[in-house]
């Protein structure tokens, strides 16, 4: 049996084929040799996983229904709140930190028979396209591990690529799931504002956060995805339309889908071999009947400004919470220590250089003078966003394009921020527009005598999630090849 | 290394290491001085790119603060359970029986 693929798992544990505590503990083992050398987990809760998977056993023995993910091991990007373990969100701010309650998404897993087997690193608070930027170590690319593996939720990718996990959770406010999905050829899909709780998701940027999955097939994200979305009473900005069942239809390709190709997308500005794997998946697809259509996005390029002034402005609020007060870090008392001295401290030490980056570029766009010019301009923006968005859709049924223009890249190859920044340009309007997006592995770019994955994005409008996961797995399988576990 | 054509057109931007001082109190940081250098340059160079934003045509767009679409949703007015409060204050850097311990906030001289 693949223990990393979900849905052969829940199928032999329902059927009685396997135990889950023989699937927790075999691939329990298989991650903690995997981590050595990836450091795609803070924390592997073996104790508790293997009480989870006693209880789905308990429940076949007894005849009742384990549910549809009865058995499936998850990782969890470890800024998704989990009663077990910490939830650190890689950062020294909450290095102690236990939270009292599962986020909404984890809950769900598990009343599916989901087990929660650890959590997984990323670049601090979800801040960063490397996953470099982690209190905890550097996470590694498994397919060439003197690369980075995107970001932020490397740890997730790392784990799911390198088949040390069942599915794995991610959070993407820019492309934290889709960009890190590509660069170790995994898929990871970022679902529709609002269409996964986000009630237990430690926010950056509340109008951009969305939970979603990344897994080795199309068809275990959609199972992910199928149990974890749906309106949540705890998060008022959940979405109240029933969702659409992903799963229902999703063998069966979609007759005449119309893929918009963004001009925009295709610049020279990405690295060539890129560009080429890209064409030639476009051009399977048309051979498998799909029609290819240019569209206009001529705002692509200014996302990357929109999102930079929008995103740090939401997380200089939402961070602001870490005070060394309730919870986290607090710097030690001093003499003359006043209570804006130990909040400003505390602060300094608990996070580091990117998240104050970001604070404090979130806190001049906000402030007095700079409002009008920075924020207010950029909220005009993303509506002219969207709307671009919604004109290209009168005319395709999916976009397609690189998730990234570049395959990994080395650690401290992007030192400085803007340039890291500028890996985002074809995953950040996903956000702004709050749109799903999907990035599927279509092959691999030989470098230096290594081989580094490359992923497909696709893009659908708002709520079309199941059709934007049936265009998913029509990619995936015209690229059999390309769908396969890192070499660990 | 891709070209970074975007970056070729960013602007200077003009932020003095006074102003990232004061965006720095604002921000209740404690940046050492010999930061403050650094943080203006990098963060310069991000506003000189944003600056982008000052050539697109909005005039008569509405601000779009979410994508989400759906007008604010009351819940009934009913009581649930809450988390309960000792496990909540095991996060807490400092406790005094079940109350957050913080630093005095008044000045011994302030009382009355």
């Amino acid at each position: 049996m693949n223990l990393s693929d979900a849905t052969e798992i829940r199928d032999a544990v329902r059927s009685r084929k396997v135990k889950a505590t023989e699937v927790v503990s075999s691939l329990v083992a298989r991650a903690k040799a995997a981590n050595a050398k990836l450091n795609a987990f803070h924390e592997i809760l073996e104790e508790d996983a293997m009480r989870q998977a006693a209880a789905v056993d308990a429940a076949v023995a007894a005849g009742r229904d384990p549910g549809p993910m009865a058995g499936v091991p998850v990782a969890v990007k470890d800024n998704i709140a989990t009663h077990e373990g910490h939830t650190t969100c890689s950062s020294r701010m909450l290095e102690n930190y236990r939270s009292p309650f599962d986020a909404t998404c984890v809950e769900r897993l598990r009343a599916a028979g989901a087990v929660v087997m650890g959590k997984t690193n990323l670049d601090e608070f979800a801040m960063g396209s490397s996953s470099e930027h982690c209190a905890w170590g550097p996470v590694r690319n498994p397919w060439d591990q003197a690369r980075v593996p995107g970001g932020s939720s490397g740890g997730s990718a790392a784990a799911a690529a390198a088949a040390i996990c069942g599915v794995a959770l991610g959070s993407d406010t820019g492309g934290s799931i889709r960009q890190p999905a590509s660069l170790c050829g995994c898929v990871g899909f970022k679902p529709t504002y609002g269409r996964v709780s986000r009630y237990g998701l430690v926010a950056f940027g509340s109008s951009l956060d969305q939970i979603g999955p990344l897994a080795r097939t199309v068809r275990d994200a959609a199972l992910t995805y199928a149990v974890m979305a749906g309106a949540d009473p705890r998060d008022s900005t959940s979405a109240q339309r029933p969702v659409e069942d992903p799963l229902q239809d999703l063998e069966r390709p979609i007759e005449g889908l119309r893929v918009g190709v963004p001009t925009q997308y295709m610049s020279d500005a990405n690295d060539p071999r890129v560009n080429t794997l890209i064409q030639s998946s476009l051009d399977r697809l048309r051979g498998a009947g799909a029609s290819i259509v240019p569209v206009e996005l001529p705002l692509t390029d200014v996302g990357i400004s929109t999102y930079y002034v929008i995103a740090p402005a939401e997380a200089s609020a939402n961070l602001a919470r870490f005070d060394g007060i309730r919870y986290g870090h607090r710097a030690p008392a001093r003499a003359g220590q006043s209570l804006d001295d130990l909040y400003a401290e505390s602060r300094a030490q608990g996070f580091g250089p990117e998240v104050q980056r970001r604070i404090m570029l979130g806190t001049y766009v906000l402030s007095a003078g700079y409002y009008d010019a920075y924020y207010g301009r950029a909220l005009k923006v993303r509506r002219r966003i969207k709307a671009e968005f919604d004109r290209a859709f009168e005319t395709c049924d999916v976009i397609a394009g690189p998730a990234s223009p570049t395959p990994a890249f080395r650690p401290g190859e992007l030192s400085d921020p803007l340039q890291m920044y500028l890996c985002d340009v074809y995953t950040v309007n996903t956000n702004i527009a709050g749109i799903p997006g999907v990035s599927v592995p279509i092959g691999f770019v030989e470098d230096g005598g290594t081989r580094l994955p490359v992923g497909l994005h696709l893009q659908a409008p708002a709520m079309a999630d199941a059709r934007l996961l049936r265009a998913a797995r029509m990619v995936e399988s015209l690229h059999a090849s390309a769908c396969v576990s890192a070499p660990i | 290394m891709r070209s970074v054509t975007l970056a070729a057109m960013s602007e200077a931007h003009p932020l003095t290491p006074k102003e990232v001082a004061h965006v720095a109190k604002l921000a209740r940081l404690a940046v050492p001085g010999d930061r403050v250098e650094a943080l203006r340059g990098q963060l310069a160079g991000v506003l000189g790119h944003v600056a982008k934003l000052k050539a697109i045509d909005v005039e008569g767009v509405e601000p779009m603060t979410t994508p989400f679409d759906q007008s604010n949703r009351l819940d009934p007015d009913e009581p649930g359970t809450c988390l309960p409060i000792q496990e909540l204050l095991k996060n807490a850097p400092a406790v005094e029986g079940r109350y957050l311990a913080v630093p005095k906030v008044l000045a011994e001289d302030a009382g009355g």
